[in-house]
């Protein structure tokens, strides 16, 4: 242990730690910018270059950046002194000089940690004029939009998408003033590397990064008299969208969420865990059909887009290992332009199916060939749950005061295992309870698996189905996926089925959920929402869901069947790793 | 995979191949192999830093990192007589404004420019170490001092096809 002070009070902290930790654990604020930790997915990004932190150290000429500057033994640091307020604006300000001050207009007004730090340090004024920065927006990706006018440097996106992800897309580019961060060669970023995961805009404290809003896209669908507007929600979305309207984390807002979106006009409320519950149904179909079959084993979950390109990208030469299934979101758009349509007897061509999503690569997915049929989509418009939370908050909603809705029926009701789709080992979880049954012919009476859930990076568990041990592993997180993969293609380790979701922990930590900031805790909590709301279900076995059984009764016939493998299943392509 | 990608059977790409064949750590020789890519095909082109991600396993997007960073590093083809001049302080003094302004005005391009038929290419360069020769301009690695600016006529003429 290391002991030292801070504005006269003593503090202990262990070796190596910085100034910055020894400040926090006295309750001592100092105020950063650049910084951002997260030790649960070994996200360790605080390279200083802000500047924000600034301290006095006794005996030392110039100050220290508080969160890379480590401790020593009799260390004595000033944390408020005139200097170090003094430098910190100095630092603000020149950061702000270059920054386009159009904060009224701007996707990330509100939520902005720069815009927070400045009034935080009580800017009235910035005392630097000169040079601006005069980047290309990037408008090529579906999913997000990059101004790297707006860019701080801090280099959080360079430091998820290479050391979490390993999606290596991103780095920083020129020198000097010319600076960004960007991809290879400067190219469209819809071009390079990137499976729009959307992790980068989840921890970018600036609208360098935000996400495509569709917003507009949905009121004039709502507005429209000749469309016929349905709406999903994924089984994430529940689970964080309170907090957006200051609700505590982990508080499921499932009933308020349907009476919002009704409000808004919708014409049918559904729930995307109605799908969850399909792909459940065709994943452990095409899981047993390949384990009776001597089929490509281990069969790996194709449910997150970015997952899904990233291994076209990264492992090209495995594309026949994923399962063919499509994700929830769009099996959902497929149904509901065909089976429900005929049900509902409503034209397809004039249905919109509406997508609220905790990610951003889901915007990306619907665009994906492949992705509808008849000229139309499966999906016509998605938005992520902050962009949800806009619109509630956009239309007046009060949304705490809001009474508990349900789903319409079909297509709004699921099990428990289409809840815990939100959270990374949700999916195997729920495809082993359908499998195990499918498999054995018995009733599994241990619905929770336990060793597959939290936030770790990789899981591995073996199942025993009646004698036979099943070997499992989950990755959350596209650098455990790399791992797992690799060991895979190695021959080093063997498994019958593995769950990846590109998001560390999974869809509750999706790119497109309201800003955790870094709060692993947070996380936790969203995630013991969807375990608490699969519990209190009746029916937690995804091919018990009743119109489940009528979808493939009426229309569907058997799973992994013909008309399923039309609607419901697709093909990857081999894309450049670079 | 990627080396479907860039079938690079040109002569040069096997011989910046072999060069990459001796190194043991491949990721760490990343400057050593663009030096040497860029002596061999004269400049960085997305095609040779794409063949070199993928030799050495480094992402495309950190080498064009790199490659933007150092100014020694160019992604467009350069001249074959390349006129550096130093905008050092010695230089700068003693007139280099005048020099470069020269060969911009011969040459019809600008500074960082390339003339269109491939001949010359123009850049600016901090201090080559001879300030007693300033104002100094370097033609590929031959050095020229105490310029003047009607110099500049000599040097195209004796630098010339």
């Amino acid at each position: 242990m290391v002991s030292l002070k801070i504005n006269g009070k003593p503090v202990e902290v262990p070796e190596g730690a910085t100034i910055l930790e020894a400040a926090t654990k006295i309750g001592v604020h100092i105020p950063t910018l650049c910084r951002l930790n997260i030790p649960e997915f070994s996200l360790h990004n605080q390279g200083a270059s802000c500047r924000v932190c600034m301290v006095e150290v006794e005996g030392r000429r110039n100050l220290a950046p508080a969160c890379a500057t480590p401790v020593m033994q009799g260390m004595d640091v000033k944390t408020h002194t005139p200097r170090v307020v003094n430098a910190r604006r100095t630092v603000l300000e020149l950061i702000l000089s270059n920054h386009p001050k159009t904060c009224l207009t701007c996707p990330k007004n509100t939520a902005c940690e720069l815009q927070s730090l400045a009034a935080e340090l009580s800017i009235q004024g910035i005392e630097f004029s000169g040079q601006t920065s005069r980047h290309t927006i990037d408008v090529s990706s579906p999913a997000y939009v990059r101004d790297m006018n707006k860019c701080v440097l801090c280099r959080r996106c360079e430091t998820m998408c290479s050391t979490v992800q390993t999606v290596n897309a991103l780095s920083a580019l020129n020198r000097g003033f010319a600076t960004c961060v960007g991809p290879a060669f400067n190219m469209p970023i819809s071009e390079s590397t990137c499976v729009s995961c959307g992790q980068c805009v989840a921890v970018c404290p600036t609208a360098a990064l935000s996400e495509v809003n569709n917003a507009a896209k949905v009121w004039a669908a709502l507005k429209d008299p000749d469309k016929y507007v349905v709406v999903q929600t994924a089984p994430a979305v529940r689970a964080a969208l309170g907090e957006a309207f200051g609700l505590p984390p982990g508080v499921s807002v499932t009933g308020k969420m349907a009476a919002a979106l009704r409000l808004f006009g919708f014409d049918k409320v559904f729930d995307t865990d109605f799908a969850a519950d399909l792909t459940i149904m065709e994943e452990a179909a095409e899981f047993i059909h390949r384990f009776k079959h001597g089929g490509k084993l281990p069969i790996l979950t194709s449910c997150c887009p970015g997952w899904v390109k990233f291994f076209e990208h990264q492992f090209s030469d495995m594309l026949d290992v994923p399962s063919t299934c499509k994700s929830p979101q769009q099996m959902f758009g497929a149904i509901a332009k065909t089976w429900l349509a005929q049900e509902l007897k409503v034209d397809p061509a004039r249905m919109v199916v509406v997508s609220v999503m905790p990610c951003i690569a889901k915007k990306y997915e619907a665009g994906r060939a492949d992705m509808g049929r008849d000229g139309g989509r499966d999906v016509d418009i998605v938005i992520t749950t902050r962009e949800l939370a806009k619109m509630i908050r956009e239309a007046g909603i009060n949304f705490a005061s809001l009474p508990d809705e349900g789903f319409d029926d079909p297509m709004g009701e699921s099990t428990g295992a289409g809840v815990i789709f939100g959270a990374s080992g949700g999916v195997l979880e729920a495809a082993l309870r359908t499998a195990y049954e499918w498999i054995t012919g018995k009733t599994l009476h241990a619905v929770d698996f336990t060793a597959l859930r939290g936030l770790k990076g990789i899981k591995e568990a073996e199942i025993d189905v009646d004698g036979m041990p099943v070997r499992v592993a989950v990755a959350g997180g596209l650098g455990n996926a790399r791992k797992l993969l690799e060991s895979i293609r190695a021959g080093k380790k063997q498994y019958h089925v593995i769950e990846v979701m590109a998001c560390p922990g999974g869809c509750i930590d999706g790119g497109g959920q309201p800003y955790h900031r870094g709060r692993a805790d947070i996380l936790k909590k969203r995630m013991k929402a969807l375990y608490a709301e699969d519990k209190g279900k009746i029916l937690r076995k995804s091919h018990e869901n009743p119109f489940i059984k009528k979808l493939y009764a009426e229309f569907l016939g058997e799973p992994h069947g013909k008309l399923a493998h039309d609607l419901l299943h697709t093909h990857y392509v081999p894309r450049p790793r670079m | 995979m990627v080396a479907e990608q860039c079938r690079c059977e040109s002569e040069e790409f096997k011989e910046l191949d072999a060069y990459i064949a001796q190194f043991r750590d491949k990721k760490s020789s990343l400057i050593k192999v663009l030096y040497e890519a860029q002596r061999l095909f004269g400049f960085l082109s997305e095609k040779a830093m794409l063949f070199i991600a993928d030799r050495l396993d480094v992402p495309a997007a950190k080498i064009f990192g790199v490659v933007s960073f150092y100014s020694y590093f160019t992604t467009t083809p350069k001249g074959r007589h390349q006129i550096k001049c130093c905008m050092g302080t010695a230089c700068f003094v003693r007139g280099s404004e005048k020099i470069i302004a020269a060969f911009e005005e011969k040459l019809k391009i600008k500074r960082g420019e390339t003339t269109t038929d491939l001949e010359y290419s123009l850049d600016s360069l901090r201090c080559v170490g001879a300030c007693g020769l300033a104002p100094v301009v370097l033609v590929n690695d031959q050095v020229f001092g105490k310029l003047e600016a009607p110099d500049v006529d000599t040097i195209l003429a004796n630098n010339k096809g």
